[in-house]
């Protein structure tokens, strides 16, 4: 199925976003997920499934001033 | 100095009174030796994409969260609701309150949009953020901040990484009458006389990042600076002497010979 991650269109098998994030070697601890627009806490990546179409933004901290 | 002569925001108290950003350095090695150098406690991050193809590797692995207060901000948002996005994905991240809050009015001065910024602090007070607003240097505009909840008030000594100063010590200066909260100057400082000369009017603390980070030496700026802004500091409690256009002579006037 295909979803945006990041504004970049992905091919990717069905999966929690526990897994999505393992998958891409983050880890979950630092960094922040919105789903569709709205912030998904931490509590629930192990819960939430990813579906097609969505549009996934994964943040974390970087430099800056 | 004092020992109990604290920075005090929102009830919690910080020795320094330095806050430096970790922007602009040339790794990620240099960025952590640079804030030991500074002294700071509150250092400010920025909140990105994470680069899916590079590697995961993190500023935060390189800094000591037990030592340091992340200071999220909402550097690149030119309007309320992108920068109270920003701040809920920085609460999520980060698990803490404390923001950073600049919303911009243009490319090229980076002077911040106080309409959006009012607009955004409301909402994030709201929200149960402990808002930093960075600000331009406007008394009218730091009271309804302060008047919002704002748990300080941030003006520019000059636009961002200019290095050009405190381009108007008097509204400064009247700033510091207006508002209670703690006055922070973010942004201009050039050099360790810019951060002594801001300590000097009574303000009380300093945040910069390109100051240290584009110094040829950036570990030496970063001493300077915690130097500079312990001396103004320590001068602006001392009390400085009034001036004057005619001198005054140092040594007695008694015993000359004759």
């Amino acid at each position: 199925m295909q979803v945006t991650i990041n504004g970049e269109l992905r091919d990717i098998a069905t999966q929690t976003m526990q897994q999505l994030l393992e998958s891409l070697g983050i880890d979950p601890r630092k960094v922040a997920v919105e789903r569709n627009a709205v912030i998904l806490p931490k509590a629930e990546y192990m819960t939430t499934p990813v579906v097609a179409g969505d549009r996934i933004e994964i943040v974390h901290f970087v430099g800056g001033g | 100095m004092s020992h109990n002569d604290t920075l005090v925001i929102a009830g919690r108290h910080f020795n320094s009174r330095l806050m430096v950003g970790t922007g602009k350095y040339a790794s990620n090695e240099e960025t952590a030796r640079a804030l030991e150098a500074s002294g700071a406690e509150i250092i400010t991050v920025a909140v990105r994409r994470v680069n899916l193809d590079r590697s995961k590797e993190s500023l935060l692995d390189y800094i000591d969260l037990k030592k340091y207060t992340l200071l999220p901000n909402t550097a690149g948002c030119y309007t309320a609701d992108d920068a109270v996005r920003t701040c809920l994905l920085a609460r999520e991240a980060g698990m803490s309150d404390f923001v950073k809050l600049e919303v911009l009015g243009n490319e090229k001065t980076l002077f911040p949009d106080n309409e959006e910024l009012l607009k955004a602090a409301k909402i994030l007070i709201k929200e149960g953020f402990t808002v930093l607003p960075y600000t331009s240097d406007d008394p009218i505009v730091c009271k309804k901040l302060e008047d919002l909840g704002c748990a300080a008030v941030m003006p520019l000594g000059a636009p961002i990484g200019s290095g050009l100063g405190i381009r108007n010590p008097y509204n400064i200066k009247i700033i510091l009458d207006t508002v209670k909260v703690p006055v922070i100057v973010d942004a201009g400082v050039g050099t360790a006389s810019d951060a002594a000369i801001a300590m000097e009017l009574g303000c009380h603390g300093v945040l910069m990042n390109t100051a240290i980070a584009g110094a040829k030496n950036p570990i030496a700026m970063a001493e300077a600076m915690n130097l500079a802004v312990r001396a103004g500091r320590l001068a602006y409690l001392a009390g400085r002497i009034p001036r004057k256009l005619y001198a005054t002579a140092s040594s007695p006037l008694e015993g000359l010979l004759e």
